[in-house]
């Protein structure tokens, strides 16, 4: 057992994925408790930094997801206020929920990321950036995928099967960021692999836990929307894949966590391409939900580690920068 | 730490890993794969932030009812029934509530049997025992579209299987609804019952007909299928005459006042009283209402005695002219609502103009706006809420698939005060350019206005006070989702 410690679980905010957030945050609370810490729980809102000093836990446990708590700058003010947290820092931050920053990065370092642009509002507005659409459609096909450059909500993301749906799904992922990406769209299956930091003296890499698979209940090419709403979405884990297949998204999740620096615990997206069999890495989530039914619990599960040992492993991370 | 192993300890504290919960899932009822949530579910949370200008909830304005007014009606419950109020009460409702309703009724014309009357927490409950009653999974409630949001979660969890019919300025096509029947008996699918708001429907904020009202009862005895009348805002009508519910057209057309018998109405004191008060009712048929009422003693025995006295104790009061209280307290909500109708207006007139299209309610709570078709309402509110702070509900809150009327919004107009309509109206009309300049930037069509086109002095002036104030028939102004007529419009747009 390791010493009890005094955490503040931070969750809430303000995203658009707060309610998760509350969630995995009452869920982390639950688990902490049960391991015998002291436990202090803050919906990050305005009085955030006054709340931290007032308590001032040993250490930030952070269930926060989307803009702020995921971006780096709840980060920024731990470090500015000398709290140890967990997960990744600012900068790895910054690197994983900037999906263009991210997917630069990969480009560069080789790792198979689906053909891209991105566009920002005012460039369009200001440098007669909607001449290059048509470019960009040309360069990586319909259909295409179009999204917001930072946070994780399901509504933003828009599919555009011709050239006449593409405005539409450009305002639409525009309402949620200034800078949108226009993402080739992969047909195939929906993996993703968690990675787990290895407890102190378990040895150097990175743990990649077994793949869990995204299915969506009604196969329907047009509608990609619903794929992310919730009762729509079966999983499986581990996902029943050939043995090299897994592997390999295994070692692709492990090349990307400590390409952008990450700490503690993340999540990375992949799609297996239905007629290519290729791989490619979509994103990272430097928070993954940690609701029981999240992704990343499961897969812990699978491997064996259960919800409470996966809460202490997390935690024992934030000593271990 | 050692290796992990499968098994944890055992007891308290222990968290339910994810194999376990699949063990639970296995134990869920069917119905509950019907009660989904979603992101956009999600994200109405978010509209309920203290620095949000809400245009988004159901609410009326309980802020005018004052204080002394409530103390004093808690005292003469206190004072003269403690015990009844305090002890569980009769399924069906106490007999003095019941009379406040039979009161209310008739202050809308419409008469009806205290022995036919089932008193219900909340006119939401109505919607649960109708459908507890009725509905066995898959078969069809014929609704309006767009439907009062809601009921679409209440239709889920019954599996109903949902025909939405699409409303026009006088409320509900009878002829579509006729030729939906008997498309739905073509198929051998078996409708239940019609779900409609006559009056000032929500989320649309129209008005059904009185030629369609008679109709509607007309088709309903044709088919011996049953209706169930929602009338939450009937006495908050601001102009025009009042029409006859669809009760008491079922009664007339049978010869006895007080006894329709295939409408099904549900009422509530929600608007013109208080929603926390939760207290609603229905009228029903002697056969339905027995099967109400078992339903009802299933779900909560009874409604809350301390409510239905207060409730009683309110109907009581006699202004000093001798006249009813309440009717004094609910002109003052119709001359307030009236105002913020008219500011809605005036505001949308403004700061929309020519990017959208709305309803004129002539009563109720709620304006319904219709944008260009490329515009989605969810996406729109989450910029609203980001970069606006402002809050509505989007369109597609009001269809059983969640995926039409993306382009409309629903606005309340009636618990809102008149510089925060002003305001919010002001910052959705913005964003609602911005996006309609971007999409005209995006998709090269001179066709749509875009902020830098458009000057507000110069639209103000142009439109002026003629076009604003007196608006054209509602048939004229409403223009629900078609997706066929809305396509061509932009077809011709774009060229």
């Amino acid at each position: 057992m390791s010493p009890r410690r005094r955490v503040a679980v931070l969750k809430g905010g303000r995203s658009l994925e707060r309610s998760v957030s509350l969630r995995s945050g009452a869920q982390v609370q639950d688990a902490l408790a049960g391991l015998g810490h002291e436990v202090i729980a803050i919906d990050v809102g305005e009085t955030f930094v006054a709340d931290l000093l007032e308590h001032g836990p040993e250490v930030a446990f952070v269930a926060l997801h989307g803009r702020e708590g995921e971006d780096g700058t709840v980060q920024g003010l731990l470090e500015a206020v000398s709290i140890p947290y967990t997960g990744s820092g600012q900068a790895a931050c910054m690197r994983a929920t900037d999906k263009l920053l991210a997917k630069l990065l990969m480009r560069e370092a080789g790792i198979p990321t689906p053909p891209f642009h991105a566009l920002r509002e005012d460039s369009i507005k200001e440098l007669g950036g909607a001449a290059a659409v048509e470019r960009i459609q040309q360069d990586i096909g319909l259909p295409l995928v179009v999204k917001p450059a930072h946070g994780g909500s399901a509504l933003g993301v828009k599919f555009a099967r011709d050239a006449q749906e593409l405005p539409k799904a450009m305002v639409g992922a525009f309402s949620y960021d200034r800078t949108i990406l226009l993402e080739r769209y992969v047909r195939g299956r929906d993996l993703a692999v968690s990675v787990l930091e290895r407890p102190p003296g378990g040895g150097g890499t990175p743990l990649a836990l077994p793949v869990v698979e995204a299915v969506p209940r009604e196969e329907e090419f047009y509608d990609y929307e619903s794929r992310y709403e919730i009762g729509m979405t079966t999983f499986v884990c581990p996902a029943e894949l050939p043995g090299e297949t897994t592997e390999r998204a295994q070692e692709l999740a492990v090349e990307v966590y400590e390409l952008l620096g990450c700490h503690g615990l993340a999540r990375v997206d992949l799609m297996l391409e239905r007629d290519t069999e290729t791989l490619w890495v979509l994103e990272t989530n430097v928070v993954p939900g940690m609701t029981e039914t999240s992704l990343l619990p499961q897969a812990a599960d699978a491997a064996g580690i259960g919800f409470e040992e996966l809460v202490e492993r997390i935690l024992a991370s934030a000593w271990s920068r | 730490m050692g290796k992990p192993s499968r098994t944890g300890p055992e007891g308290r504290g222990t968290r339910p890993a994810a194999h376990e919960l699949a063990r639970y899932e296995a134990l869920f009822a069917t119905r509950t794969k019907g009660m989904k949530s979603s992101a956009m579910r999600e994200m109405m949370a978010l509209t309920e932030r203290p620095e949000v200008i809400s245009l988004a909830g159901g609410l009326p304005d309980t802020s005018t009812f004052p204080a002394e007014r409530f103390a004093k009606l808690m005292a003469t419950v206190a004072a003269e029934s403690t015990a009844r109020a305090l002890q569980y009460g009769p399924t069906e409702g106490m007999r003095v509530t019941v009379d406040s309703i039979v009161e209310v009724m008739a202050a809308e014309g419409t008469l009806v049997d205290p022995e036919s009357v089932i008193v219900t927490t909340g006119g939401q409950q109505v919607i649960d025992l109708v459908c507890k009653t009725l509905i066995d999974p898959g078969d069809v409630i014929v609704a309006e579209a767009p439907t009062y949001p809601g009921a679409v979660p209440t239709f889920s969890a019954y599996q109903a299987d949902v025909e939405q019919i699409d409303l026009d300025g006088e409320g509900m096509p009878i002829d579509e609804l006729e030729r939906t029947l008997d498309r739905l008996a073509a198929e051998g699918r078996r409708p239940k019952f019609i779900y409609t708001i006559p009056n000032f429907q929500n989320p649309a904020g129209v008005t059904m007909s009185l030629p369609r009202r008679k109709r509607l009862v007309e088709v309903a005895r044709e088919r011996e299928l049953l209706v169930l009348e929602d009338n939450p805002y009937g006495l908050l009508r601001y102009d025009g005459e009042a029409l006859p519910t669809l009760y008491s057209l079922d009664a007339e057309s049978l010869g006895r006042a007080g006894a329709a018998d295939l409408v099904i109405y549900l009422g509530t004191f929600s608007k013109i009283l208080s929603p926390g008060l939760r207290m609603g009712w229905a009228v029903a048929p002697r056969p339905v209402l027995e099967k109400l009422n078992l339903g009802k003693q299933g779900s909560d025995l009874c409604s809350s005695p301390v409510t239905q006295m207060f409730v009683a104790a309110y109907f009581r009061e006699r202004a000093r002219d001798g006249r009813p209280a309440w009717e004094e307290y609910v002109e003052s909500l119709r001359e307030l609502y009236r105002r913020r109708r008219d500011v809605m207006l005036e505001s949308l007139q403004e700061h929309f103009g020519d990017s959208a299209r709305w309803t004129t309610p002539r009563g109720g709570l709620f304006v319904w706006a219709t944008l260009d078709e490329r515009i989605d309402t969810t996406d729109l509110l989450t910029l609203a809420l980001e970069s606006d702070g402002v809050a509505f509900v989007p369109g597609r809150a009001a269809y059983m698939d969640g995926r039409r009327g993306s382009s409309s919004m629903r606005l309340n107009f009636a618990g809102v005060p008149e510089q925060d309509i002003r305001e919010g109206i002001r910052r959705i009309g913005r964003g609602v350019r911005d996006q309609l300049g971007l999409l005209g930037t995006l998709s090269g069509s001179p066709g749509v206005p875009s902020p830098a086109q458009e000057d507000r002095g110069e639209q103000r002036g142009r439109r002026g006070k003629g076009g604003g104030e007196q608006p054209q028939p509602l048939a004229d102004v409403v223009k629900l989702p078609r997706r066929e007529g809305s396509r061509g419009a932009r077809r011709s747009n774009d060229r």
